[in-house]
């Protein structure tokens, strides 16, 4: 129960202050992805590592056998549970990849959940759930049964609430149409925050294209360095002698440096693509986030509306000193109930969303910052390496023309 | 495409007297010199020397003395008139002074701007292209355009009688020159000259258009000009020194020009004397000689008799040359490996090209998103997280710049390949050549045996009758005479088809060693190349990393 020795990857230790052996860890692995099933109703199971020392655990390591819609479980119910926080974001739910099942698709999946839950362990709130205890300890038919039962309110898809903000932006367009005008705050920070959220979504979502280009580039030039390798070493058997072996060399060369920009390639789309599209998923969750304060805020208005109307309608029947008087004064200290409930529950949202985007921004410039370093570091890698392969060629090439001095017939 | 060794040559020489040109000594020997072409012992053209080497006088420090070394060591002048050069390539990366849009273009011009410095050079511009009217008299009714372009030589050889020439010309004088140096030098590797393109200048804007045929006009013109044969031939230097109306005449009868062994062209025109005379001394001059009317007869039917017995398909030529036999199966091969080559690098060339493009996109996307951060920030975090981004994006659109440029210089190496590729055309024609003339020899001499067959027949028959059969006689002596002409005819062919062999003899050997030269001199090119500029994109790239390396783990 108390458990509070630290396990052996301490490094992983998500508390700000790690400097005892006492400080609370809840550090989260995704691994082994594994294909279960088959044709059309395979799927891939993970293996999920809880290793902690919060009380509500009851143990040090938990492992449990988890498949991608548990994890789109989890992110649901959090997203209902905890409005105002941006929830982490998932890697998209492919149903044309994932037939194919490529390695390279399993392991940014792989890598996609393992960072989304730990995400959620290291958010001081978030990490308290018990639907993630639901999900970090449950065995495997705990966790289906509690998925089936997702039905109803639970049921709400993200591309709903895409479609509920999707009405916040069109609110011209019901001017123009004539519609009913839907309520909107009228706080001038928090639209620019709102147009700052879309418009990074934007530019965010450009980069990551260009970066998947860039991937794909490199597995194209690698390819054609392995072909001009080929071609190269060729053409060297038929002209023999030494200008024939510069050119075996030479095109032995080129397709070792195929195989480093294949390697580089992969590396680009795991640690530099990949963040990259996260960043933008991350955004689209921010969004999602406003919607729900959308929400709120309309719920929260038109129960004041409500309200309002039913003062009127009271005062009316005090006049007339109706029997229906105690029914409806109840049922009017039960609206000014909810309506104090919906407004606490609406600045709850704004509150929680403040301090959400502060900590996002630092989070975003320090995950940033290491994926340009990473980026960077393996761009000037490559480039040396490249450099280097052609630079030791030189010397080779260089007795070939010394060679030629000699007299030739 | 040809190397010369004395190339260390002064400029002043390049403008060296008569006087003093004909004191230097001409080498006379008539063996194979490594260096440089052999000339043909019956070169139909000129009585002058044969064509050497002019060595230049003992002031050149890179003239090698010995005639059989072939190249010397010039790597001082490449380390001038090429980019990256070896020496720096083996070190860190270089700066910026290396790597000069101006010096993006001296490749193309070192090869040209090398034999500038030999002893005997043709250096061709082709420039300022004129539209002019069509003359009447063309069927079409209404007026039809031609361009022509100026075409300016500067030369130091002998044969050229000037330093400076300039004529205009269209492309259609070029299709002449080219057709008449096809039938006068038959045997040789003769570069092929631009397409007519009919259907491109359609497509394209007439100034596109005209600018791509320029371009390829000097292109073919300096192939010409290093071709250590055809830049002394009669033909360019009337192409490309007499002006007014192109004094060359279409096509000259193949067989007139065997049976002469030239096509002398009147001394006026050396002198550079108004080619309104000239053009019809010349024509004159194409016409063969009276004597050899009887053989032109011989040869129009043996044409004939070729198309009517073996219609399109040609006899089998039994070819005994074992030596040539295998060198040529060996440069089928090399021609298959040559194709295979061009494509991969146009594809190497094509992967490059995009690699930069879009690491210039992404860098553009990133300077995007930083202006937007920045003009955004409300946080701290987020300025911090623009300043970061700012580098990644100033340096991948450095990186991009640094691929472009990459790409250009490798385009110019990798282009050898496309340029081999074009050769191995020219390579086939003058295999083709050799495979004709022994066609008609081989069928002259079959025409010979047939008809002493005939003799031998009639002379039995007649032979028989006493006193002898006038008719049959008679018949008898014409088949001599025409045995007489064909014999010549046949003598005639075995020449040239002895000149042919030759030919095919000596520009193999000289591509043996343009190839290897060639080859190695681009592959140098290539490597420090790609060596060069892949440094510094590194060195680009280790800056950012080292300005993040707060973030390291």
């Amino acid at each position: 129960m108390n458990a509070l020795q630290r396990s052996g990857s301490g490094s992983m230790a998500q508390s700000p202050r790690s400097s005892t052996s006492q400080a609370p860890y809840l550090t989260v692995s995704v691994t082994d992805p594994a294909k279960m099933g088959n044709g059309v109703q395979a799927y891939i199971s993970y293996k999920v590592i809880t290793k902690t020392n919060f009380p509500e655990y009851q143990g040090p390591e938990k492992i449990v056998i988890r498949r991608y819609s548990d994890f789109v479980w989890l992110r649901d119910r959090l997203f209902e549970r905890y409005k105002g926080i941006f929830i982490p974001p998932l890697p998209e739910k492919s149903t044309v990849e994932k037939f194919r099942f490529s390695a390279e698709f399993i392991e940014m999946r792989r890598q996609a959940l393992d960072v989304f839950v730990n995400r959620i362990a290291s958010h001081h709130e978030l990490q308290q759930s018990e639907d993630l205890r639901t999900f970090l300890l449950e065995d495997e038919q705990t966790m289906e049964r509690e998925r089936s039962q997702e039905t109803g309110i639970f049921k709400k898809k993200p591309a709903d609430f895409m479609q509920i903000f999707k009405d916040v932006q069109s609110r011209v367009s019901d001017v123009v149409l004539g519609k009913e005008k839907p309520v909107e705050e009228s706080n001038p920070e928090y639209e620019k925050q709102k147009n700052y959220i879309f418009q990074l979504e934007d530019h965010l979502a450009e980069a990551q294209k260009h970066a998947y280009r860039l991937v794909k580039r490199h597995r194209e030039l690698g390819q054609s360095l392995s072909d001009f390798g080929k071609a190269v070493k060729l053409l060297g058997t038929c002209e023999g002698n030494s200008l024939g072996k510069a050119f075996s060399e030479l095109g032995a060369k080129s397709e070792l440096l195929s195989i480093k920009l294949q390697r580089e390639a992969h590396h680009l789309l795991m640690r530099f693509e990949e963040p990259l599209k996260d960043y933008v998923r991350a955004v689209q969750s921010i969004k999602a986030t406003i919607a729900e304060r959308a929400n709120a805020f309309r719920h929260h208005c038109e129960l004041a509306e409500t309200i309002k109307f039913k003062e009127i309608d009271l005062n009316k029947l005090r006049l007339t000193r109706s029997e229906k008087l105690a029914d409806a004064e109840r049922e009017y200290e039960q609206l000014k109930a909810d309506g104090k409930e919906s407004k606490r529950k609406f600045e709850t949202i704004v509150k929680l969303m403040n301090e959400e985007i502060a900590r996002f921004q630092e989070q975003k410039t320090i995950d940033m910052g290491v994926v340009f370093h990473e980026f960077a570091e393996g761009q000037a890698h490559l480039a040396k390496s490249i450099a280097e392969a052609w630079r030791s060629l030189l010397p080779k090439l260089e007795a070939c023309s010394s060679s030629l001095e000699t007299p030739d017939a | 495409m040809m190397e010369y060794e004395n190339q260390g040559y002064d400029e002043a020489h390049l403008y060296a007297s008569k006087e003093e040109m004909s004191s230097l000594v001409l080498n006379e020997d008539p063996s194979p010199p490594s260096n440089g072409s052999k000339s043909f012992s019956d070169d139909p053209l000129s009585s002058a020397p044969p064509f050497v080497e002019i060595p230049t006088d003992d002031a050149d420090p890179l003239h090698s003395p010995s005639p059989n070394e072939v190249l010397p060591n010039h790597s001082s002048i490449n380390s001038i008139l090429e980019p990256p050069s070896y020496a720096d390539a083996i070190f860190q990366s270089f700066d910026s002074d290396y790597i000069d849009s101006a010096e993006v273009n001296s490749q193309d011009q070192s090869l040209s701007a090398l034999s500038s410095f030999s002893s005997d050079y043709v250096k061709i511009c082709v420039s300022d292209p004129q539209k002019e009217q069509e003359q009447s008299g063309s069927l079409v009714p209404g007026v039809s355009y031609y361009f022509t372009y100026l075409i300016t030589t500067f030369t130091n050889l002998l044969e050229f009688n000037g330093a400076e020439f300039n004529v205009r010309r269209r492309f259609r004088d070029v299709v002449t020159l080219s057709d008449r140096i096809s039938e006068s030098y038959r045997g040789l590797f003769i570069p092929i000259r631009p397409d007519k393109s009919v259907v491109e200048s359609q497509v394209m804007q007439q100034n596109e258009f005209v600018e791509q045929r320029r371009m390829a006009l000097e292109k073919y013109l300096g192939k010409l000009a290093m071709h250590p044969v055809l830049k002394r031939s009669e033909e360019l230097l009337v192409f490309l020194t007499v002006p007014g109306k192109m004094p060359l005449a279409r096509t000259t009868d193949v067989s007139s020009r065997m049976l002469d062994g030239t096509v002398r062209l009147p001394k006026q025109l050396f002198g550079g004397e108004s080619a309104v005379g000239g053009a019809a001394k010349v024509s004159e001059v194409a016409q063969p000689a009276k004597g050899g009317r009887d053989l032109l007869r011989i040869f129009r039917e043996l044409r004939q008799s070729v198309v009517n017995d073996w219609g399109a398909t040609k006899p089998p030529v039994i070819e005994e040359d074992k030596e040539f036999l295998e060198k040529k199966e060996k440069l089928q091969d090399f021609e298959q490996q040559i194709s295979n080559m061009s494509q991969q690098a146009e594809s190497l060339v094509k992967n490059q090209h995009d690699m930069g493009e879009t690491m210039g996109q992404l860098g553009l996307a990133f300077v995007k998103l930083t202006k937007f951060e920045t003009e955004e920030a409300i946080y701290d975090s987020q300025r911090a997280c623009a300043a970061d981004m700012k580098n990644v994006a100033t340096a991948a659109v450095k990186a991009s710049r640094l691929y472009r440029e990459l790409n250009a210089q490798t385009v110019k190496h990798l282009d050898k390949f496309h340029e081999y590729l074009g050769l191995m055309l020219a390579v086939n024609n003058a295999f083709s050549d050799r495979t004709n003339a022994l066609l008609t020899v081989q069928t002259l001499l079959s025409e010979l045996s047939s008809l002493n067959l005939r003799i031998e027949k009639l002379e039995a028959a007649s032979s028989k009758i006493f006193g002898g059969d006038r008719s049959r006689i008679r018949k008898i002596e014409e088949l001599r005479e025409t045995i007489r002409v064909t014999e010549e005819a046949k003598n005639c062919a075995v020449r040239e088809y002895e000149q042919i062999k030759e030919n095919n003899k000596n520009e193999l050997e000289r591509l043996d060693r343009d190839r290897h030269n060639d080859f190695l001199s681009m592959l140098k090119g290539f490597v420090v190349n790609q060596a060069g500029y892949a440094a510094k994109i590194a060195n680009t790239w280790e800056t950012v990393a080292e300005e993040t390396s707060g973030y390291a783990k």
